[in-house]
């Protein structure tokens, strides 16, 4: 993992402030935010809830702009978003096309740059299989289950080949047996594709589970990230290992110490659920 | 044997066939209550006089004929609607300019509109197309509108991150995604098509249901005013499935509902 150091900067904010509205007394959600995340790196912001993570990765994708500052990808400043940049967002149903099939979702980027249909079938083939999907073809998005879903989301954006993968808290609404699952296929279609991961969650036990490096972000107003912790383990990962439980209170006493751990779920420990996200 | 009785009793009751039945009895007991075909006709006399008016040919010429106008102006005013609508809807400024006159023009009705019709598309046909193409115009339009508005942000954003240009994003995005709100708009429209044929029927028309019910009352011919308006519910009743069963078959994946529930009603 050592060469990963010499990895190029992917994305990057310098300062980066942002509050919506323009009045005057209005806060700041994130206030001097400084991020780097290098090629091909799993990234994770952790943070409570209202923190302002969404709104972080809302301005890597380009949907939200920053007050002050700007977001660099690959130097260039963040204006607009665009294919480099695939969203998984937290709520398949409003992002999700419903009058189109399975197939058709994931064919989506491809029709609109337009290739021709046996070079997207030959795409949306492969990602629908990497995401176990395939059988599922011809069905709508509202006869798929809440997992399914996000596969289907995570499948529509990787048919579009982007570099940088966003997601946000896109396993939140699933159940725990689902959730396992989800998180050991998104690292191995991670480490399938070498795709720069920026994902958002407020959950302890999946940031660690995931990330390579977690950016720890302070309560809003004014949230930043105070800091960014290293994750050397090797995937997939054992939440009873001594490494990871001593990393999870590291984090979860950084949150207590703090006084901030509200909205973060540290909760019971040690994760009753043992290989949570490993692979089968 | 009881649940087949049951399932009976369940089908019958669905179908609504046990409250026309009611209906029935209750116009048959009102009818005997005033005691004056003139009046409150029966039910039977009511069928009666419909067999007539159906035997001459008058009937079916009558429905034919409203049919026939309001399916002209609320498919006029269907396909200038949703254009309108999509226009308006994705255009913030248009908007801004547009919302002040509608609730201003959704205070006059159709029919205030007879007068000046007549004089600007004449006194034939003309005016009463004009008037449901108005009325439809106006509602689909701002059905449209309202689904433009309310298509979900992620679906717009996940576009953008598809690399959709702002056009493909109106067109396979916002077009398909405001589907449910146009039919919404149509079904409603017609019930608004079938209040402004009737007024300029009566007003000024020598055929149509409106027509009919209007000089019956000159003949004294109650009965017939109530025929014309069973076929008035009934037309609308047929409308009203037509749209609800083809955009089912056709219109299916974009998710519209049967009974959508009525966001703007002029
Ligand atoms: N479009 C918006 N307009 C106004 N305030 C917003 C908007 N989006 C988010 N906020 C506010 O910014 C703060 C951070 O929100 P968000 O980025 O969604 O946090 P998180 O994703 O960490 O839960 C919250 O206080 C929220 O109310
Ligand atoms: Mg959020």
């Amino acid at each position: 993992m050592s060469e990963r150091k010499l990895q190029q900067i992917t994305i990057r904010a310098n300062g980066v402030s942002k509050k919506y509205g323009d009045s005057v007394e209005a806060d700041f959600v994130l206030e001097d935010v400084k991020l780097e995340i290098r090629q091909g790196e799993f990234f994770i912001l952790l943070g409570p809830s209202g923190c302002g993570k969404s709104t972080l990765l809302n301005m890597m994708a380009g949907f939200v702009e920053p007050t002050r500052g700007d977001i660099f990808v690959h130097d260039q400043p963040v204006r607009r978003p665009g294919p480099d940049r695939g969203m998984v967002f937290q709520h398949p149903d409003a992002s999700l096309f419903p009058w189109l099939n399975v197939r058709q979702n994931v064919e989506f980027g491809l029709k609109m740059k337009h290739m021709k249909r046996e070079e997207r079938r030959l795409i949306s083939n492969r990602f629908l299989d990497m995401v176990g999907l395939s059988e599922h073809e011809t069905k709508f998005p509202h006869e798929l289950s809440g997992g399914m879903k996000q596969r289907l989301q995570l499948a529509r954006v990787l048919a579009n080949d982007p570099e940088i993968l966003l997601m946000d808290e896109p396993f939140g609404a699933l159940d725990a047996q689902t959730r396992s699952v989800m998180q050991a296929e998104l690292v191995r279609i991670w480490l399938h594709t070498n795709k720069t991961v920026a994902f958002v969650t407020h959950d302890l036990n999946e940031a660690i589970l995931l990330g390579q490096k977690i950016g720890v972000m302070s309560r809003s107003p004014s949230a930043h990230i105070e800091a960014v912790y290293h994750v050397d383990l090797p995937y997939p990962r054992d939440a009873t290992s001594t490494e990871f439980v001593e990393l999870y209170k590291d984090i979860a006493s950084h949150f207590n110490v703090t006084g901030r751990s509200d909205g973060v779920q540290v909760g019971a420990f040690p994760p009753s659920l043992t290989k949570l996200g490993g692979l089968p | 044997m009881t649940t087949a009785i049951r399932a009976l009793f369940k089908w019958i009751l669905e179908r609504g066939i046990l409250s026309w039945l009611a209906v029935l009895v209750i116009w048959e007991l009102v009818a005997l209550g005033y005691h004056n075909a003139d009046l409150f006709p029966s039910p039977v006399q009511t069928f009666d006089g419909a067999i007539r008016l159906w035997s001459n040919g008058a009937l079916l010429k009558d429905i034919g004929i409203s049919s026939l106008r309001i399916l002209a102006g609320w498919l006029l005013g269907t396909l200038v609607g949703i254009p309108l609508g999509l226009i308006i809807g994705t255009s913030q400024v248009l908007r801004h300019m547009i919302e002040p006159f509608i609730n201003f023009f959704r205070f006059i009705p159709a029919i205030a509109f007879v007068t000046v019709f007549m004089m600007w598309f004449g006194i034939g046909e003309g005016f009463k197309v004009a008037l449901i193409t108005y009325t439809t115009l106006f509602i689909v339009a701002l059905n449209t509108m309202m689904g433009v508005v309310r298509v979900d942000e992620e679906k717009i954003r996940a576009s953008m991150c598809l690399g959709a240009t702002r056009f493909q994003i109106f067109l396979y995005v916002i077009v398909p995604a405001t589907v449910p709100f146009m039919v919404n708009g149509m079904r409603l429209a017609m019930g608004n098509s079938f209040a402004a044929i009737v007024g300029a029927e009566m007003l000024a028309a020598q055929q149509g249901v409106g027509y009919l019910i209007w000089t019956s009352r000159l003949y004294f011919q109650t009965d017939w005013i109530f025929v014309g308006l069973f076929v008035l519910g009934l037309m609308g009743f047929v409308a009203d499935r037509l749209i609800t069963v083809l955009s089912r078959v056709f219109l299916k994946r974009y998710g519209v509902m049967d009974g959508a529930t009525a966001e703007m009603r002029l």
